[in-house]
C-alpha cells in the first residue's frame, strides 16, 4: 500500500466579487498517492486550476479558501503560517502554468530566474546554483544550455519556454508537481515532446504529478487515475482505464462522447446548454439542467460521492438506475 | 425550417472547379530596425507555391502547426491580402483580376460569395453593437435586403444557428463563447455566401461546446449547401468534419488526400508524425509514438530541398537537395515526398 501524499477534504474556495460570491471550488475532496499521475479534468470554470492554487495557497484576490482540509504528508497546509508556506512552495510542491510566456519574467534572463528559484530554497553559492541551472536545462532537453540560459524568455519558442518553466518548477526537486494545462498553447508535435519529458522526469525524480487539463486525450495517455470536476463539484473519481471504459456520471459520459477522435469518425453527441454561472449555481446536482437523466431529486439534493466498485466513486443520484456507455461501448 | 434558400443554389453543380488555387505564393518582407533607413533583410516564405482545388459543397480541411501558412492561405483566397504570385479561381473567374478591374458593385458581389469566421469570437464582435446590429450590418453594406425585411431575416438567421429571437436585442458580452461563435456564423451567413472559411472556429471553445459548433457547421452545410474551408491545428476535429484534407508544413502542402485515406494511410512522414502525436482519448489505444525532434524551422530561411528533411526520421541525401513535387499517387491521394 503506497502512502498518501496529498489529501484534500471538503475544500471550498470562493471568490467574493462585486456581482456576488463565485463558488469556484465547492466541497472538493480527493487524494493522491505517492508517485501517482492524477488527472484533474473539467471545462473552463470547473475549478481545476483554483483547486491547485488552493493547495499552494496562492488563490488571487478576491478569492479565499473558506473551508476544508489540505493535508500534505499528513500536515494541514491550511493551518500553516505564510512563512511556512513559502518554504513549501517551490521546494516540496511546485506548479507550472498554462502560458509560459506570462509566467516567466521578461526582464530577467533564464539563468537569473532559475538561480533565484534554486537559491530561494537551498543555501548554495551563486556558482553552484548556476551549475545546477545548467543541469536542469539539460534535463528538460534544451540544447546548448550554457549559452541559451543567458538569453531572455522572448528569445525562446513556446515549447522551449514551457521547458524553462518546467525546469524552474523542478529546481528544488519537488515531490509534487501540478502541471496546469502544460501543453494547451503548443503545437501537437511539441506537445508530444513536452508530455514525454514530463513522463521521463516523473520517473527520474519519483514525483507525484497532477495533470490539469480539459483534453481527454492527454488524460488518457498520461494518467493512472482521474478526478472529473464540473462547476466546482467532483463528479467522478476512477482509475483512468475504468473511467473511459465505464463512466458512471452522465457528465463524464457526455464529455467522452463530445470529443472527436482521430482514430475513428463518430457522431458527436452534444451536451445541451452552457456551463452554469457559479454566482447562482444550479441547485442540487450542478449538472442537472444539462443532464438527460435528471429526476426531481437531482434538482433538490446535492449528490455525495458513492463507491460503485473498488476505487470508483461517483456523485450522482441515479447511477444505479442508468447504464452509460464507455468510449468503446458503441 | 427551409425558409432560408440560397440564391445561387439553382446553378448547375460542377464539382471540381468551384475554387481553384494555382501556384499561390506569399512572401512577407522583413525589415531591419530603424525608421529612416529601413532595409529589407529577408522574406518570410509564408505560403510557397501551393495549388489545390475545393469542390462544391465539400469541406476542405487545412491542417498544420502554427506558422505553416494556413491562415495566410485563407486570407489570400479571400483576397484580404495581395498574393506575391499565383491565382485563385472562383467558379472559373480569376478573383484577383476581377477584384482589381471591376467596379465597386461588382467587387461587393464577389465578396458576398465568400465569408470568414474567426478563431476568437470574443475579438470579432463589436461590444457596443447589439446582436441585431451585428447581424444586420452586412445588409447595410451589401444592400441586398430591403430594410423592411431586416428584422424577419435576422430572426431567421438566429433560428438557423440555434439562437432565439430575444437574443437579438442583447450585447455580445451577455453571451458565452459558443453562443458568440453562433452569432459570428449568423453574421457570415447574412450575405448568403456560397463559400465559408472557418479559421479555427472551435479552438477557443470548451470541449462540450466544440461539438455543438462542429455539428452546427455540418447541419448548415446540409441545409444551405455551403462549401467550407476548415482550418485547424486540431487533427481530431478536422477528421470529424472534412471530406478532404491538405497538410501544410512551412508554407507548402506536403500531402492532400481524402480524409479517411489520409488518416488510415498517411504517406508523408510529417503527416504520420502529426497523427501519431495526437493523444487519443482512450487508454486502451495508447500506442508507440513517433516524437519528432526539434521545432518548425524559421520560414525566413527555410531548409533546402524538402523543408521537412531536418526533422524527418527517414531523410535521405536527395531530400536535402531536391524539392519534392506534389505527386498524385492515386486519384484520391497526393504527396510531396521523395520516399
Amino acid at each position: 500500500m503506497t502512502e498518501t501524499i496529498l489529501n484534500i477534504e471538503g475544500l471550498k474556495t470562493y471568490f467574493f466579487t462585486e456581482a456576488g460570491i463565485v463558488t469556484a471550488v465547492d466541497g472538493v475532496s480527493f487524494n493522491l498517492k505517492k508517485g501517482e499521475s492524477l488527472g484533474l479534468v473539467g471545462e473552463s470554470g470547473s475549478g481545476k486550476t483554483v483547486t491547485a492554487l488552493s493547495v499552494l495557497r496562492i488563490v488571487p484576490k478576491p478569492g479565499k479558501i473558506v473551508d476544508g482540509k489540505v493535508e500534505f504528508n499528513g500536515e494541514d497546509l491550511l493551518k500553516k503560517t505564510e512563512k511556512e508556506m513559502q518554504r513549501i512552495r517551490g521546494s516540496a510542491i511546485a506548479i507550472t502554468f498554462q502560458d509560459p510566456s506570462s509566467s516567466l519574467n521578461p526582464v530577467y534572463n533564464v539563468e537569473t530566474q532559475l538561480r533565484d528559484a534554486i537559491m530561494a530554497h537551498q543555501t548554495v553559492s551563486k556558482t553552484e546554483a548556476r551549475k545546477r541551472a545548467i543541469e536542469l536545462l539539460e534535463v528538460v532537453g534544451i540544447p546548448e544550455a550554457e549559452t541559451r540560459m543567458r538569453e531572455y524568455p522572448h528569445q525562446f519558442s513556446g515549447g522551449m519556454k514551457q521547458r524553462v518553466a518546467i525546469a524552474r518548477a523542478l529546481a528544488c526537486e519537488p515531490t509534487l508537481l501540478f502541471a496546469d494545462e502544460p501543453t494547451t498553447n503548443l503545437d501537437v508535435t511539441i506537445q508530444a515532446q513536452v508530455l514525454n519529458l514530463l513522463n521521463d522526469l516523473k520517473k527520474k525524480f519519483g514525483m507525484s504529478l497532477v495533470m490539469i487539463t480539459h483534453d481527454m486525450g492527454i488524460i488518457a495517455e498520461m494518467t493512472t487515475r482521474i478526478v472529473v470536476l464540473y462547476a466546482g463539484h467532483v463528479c467522478e473519481i476512477a482509475k483512468t482505464y475504468d473511467l473511459f471504459d465505464r463512466p458512471r456520471h452522465p457528465y463524464t459520459e457526455a464529455l467522452l462522447a463530445a470529443v472527436p477522435r482521430l482514430d475513428m469518425r463518430k457522431t458527436l453527441r452534444v451536451i445541451p446548454g452552457n456551463i452554469p454561472n457559479l454566482i447562482e449555481p444550479p441547485s442540487g446536482c450542478r449538472f442537472h439542467p444539462r443532464c438527460n437523466y435528471a429526476k426531481q431529486i437531482c434538482e433538490e439534493v446535492v449528490p455525495v460521492l458513492e463507491e460503485t466498485e473498488q476505487g470508483h466513486f461517483v456523485a450522482c443520484h441515479e447511477w444505479r438506475n442508468i447504464s452509460l456507455k464507455g468510449e468503446r461501448g458503441h | 425550417m427551409a425558409k432560408y434558400q440560397l440564391e445561387g443554389g439553382k446553378r448547375p453543380l460542377s464539382s471540381s472547379d468551384f475554387i481553384k488555387v494555382e501556384k499561390l505564393v506569399k512572401y512577407f518582407p522583413v525589415y531591419s530596425r530603424g525608421v529612416l533607413l529601413k532595409k529589407e533583410v529577408g522574406l518570410v516564405h509564408a505560403v510557397d507555391n501551393i495549388s489545390f482545388d475545393i469542390r462544391r459543397k465539400e469541406t476542405f480541411g487545412l491542417v498544420g502547426e502554427s506558422g505553416c501558412g494556413k491562415t495566410t492561405t485563407a486570407r489570400l483566397i479571400l483576397n484580404l491580402i495581395e498574393p506575391t504570385d499565383g491565382q485563385v479561381f472562383f467558379e472559373g473567374e480569376n478573383v484577383f483580376e476581377k477584384l482589381k478591374s471591376s467596379s465597386k458593385a461588382e467587387k461587393l458581389k464577389i465578396r458576398r460569395k465568400m465569408q470568414l469566421i474567426f478563431q476568437n469570437p470574443y475579438g470579432s464582435l463589436d461590444p457596443r453593437m447589439t446582436v441585431f446590429d451585428i447581424i444586420s450590418e452586412p445588409f447595410v453594406i451589401h444592400k441586398h435586403i430591403p430594410k423592411k425585411q431586416w428584422k424577419e431575416k435576422v430572426y431567421e438567421l438566429l433560428e438557423l444557428v440555434g439562437l432565439e429571437e430575444y437574443h437579438a436585442e442583447r450585447y455580445p458580452h451577455e453571451f458565452s463563447g459558443g453562443q458568440r461563435q453562433r452569432i459570428c456564423i449568423a453574421r457570415a451567413l447574412a450575405v448568403e455566401p456560397e463559400f465559408l472559411v472557418a479559421d479555427e472556429p472551435v479552438s477557443s471553445l470548451d470541449v462540450s461546446i466544440r461539438a455543438q459548433i462542429l455539428n452546427l457547421l455540418g447541419e448548415l452545410q446540409q441545409r444551405v449547401g455551403l462549401t467550407y474551408l476548415y482550418i485547424s491545428h486540431d487533427l481530431s476535429s478536422v477528421r470529424q468534419i472534412s471530406n478532404r484534407v491538405a497538410v501544410m508544413y512551412l508554407g507548402e502542402i506536403v500531402e492532400l488526400a481524402d480524409t479517411d485515406e489520409l488518416f488510415k494511410e498517411p504517406l508523408h512522414p510529417y503527416t504520420e508524425a502529426l497523427i501519431a502525436a495526437v493523444p487519443i482519448p482512450d487508454p486502451k489505444a495508447r500506442s508507440i509514438k513517433i516524437v519528432l525532434p526539434g521545432e518548425v524551422p524559421s520560414p525566413i530561411n527555410p531548409p533546402s530541398g524538402c523543408r521537412f528533411h531536418p526533422r524527418c526520421p527517414q531523410a535521405k541525401p536527395a531530400c536535402r537537395e531536391k524539392v519534392p513535387e506534389l505527386v498524385q499517387v492515386n486519384p484520391r491521394h497526393a504527396v510531396a515526398c521523395h520516399i
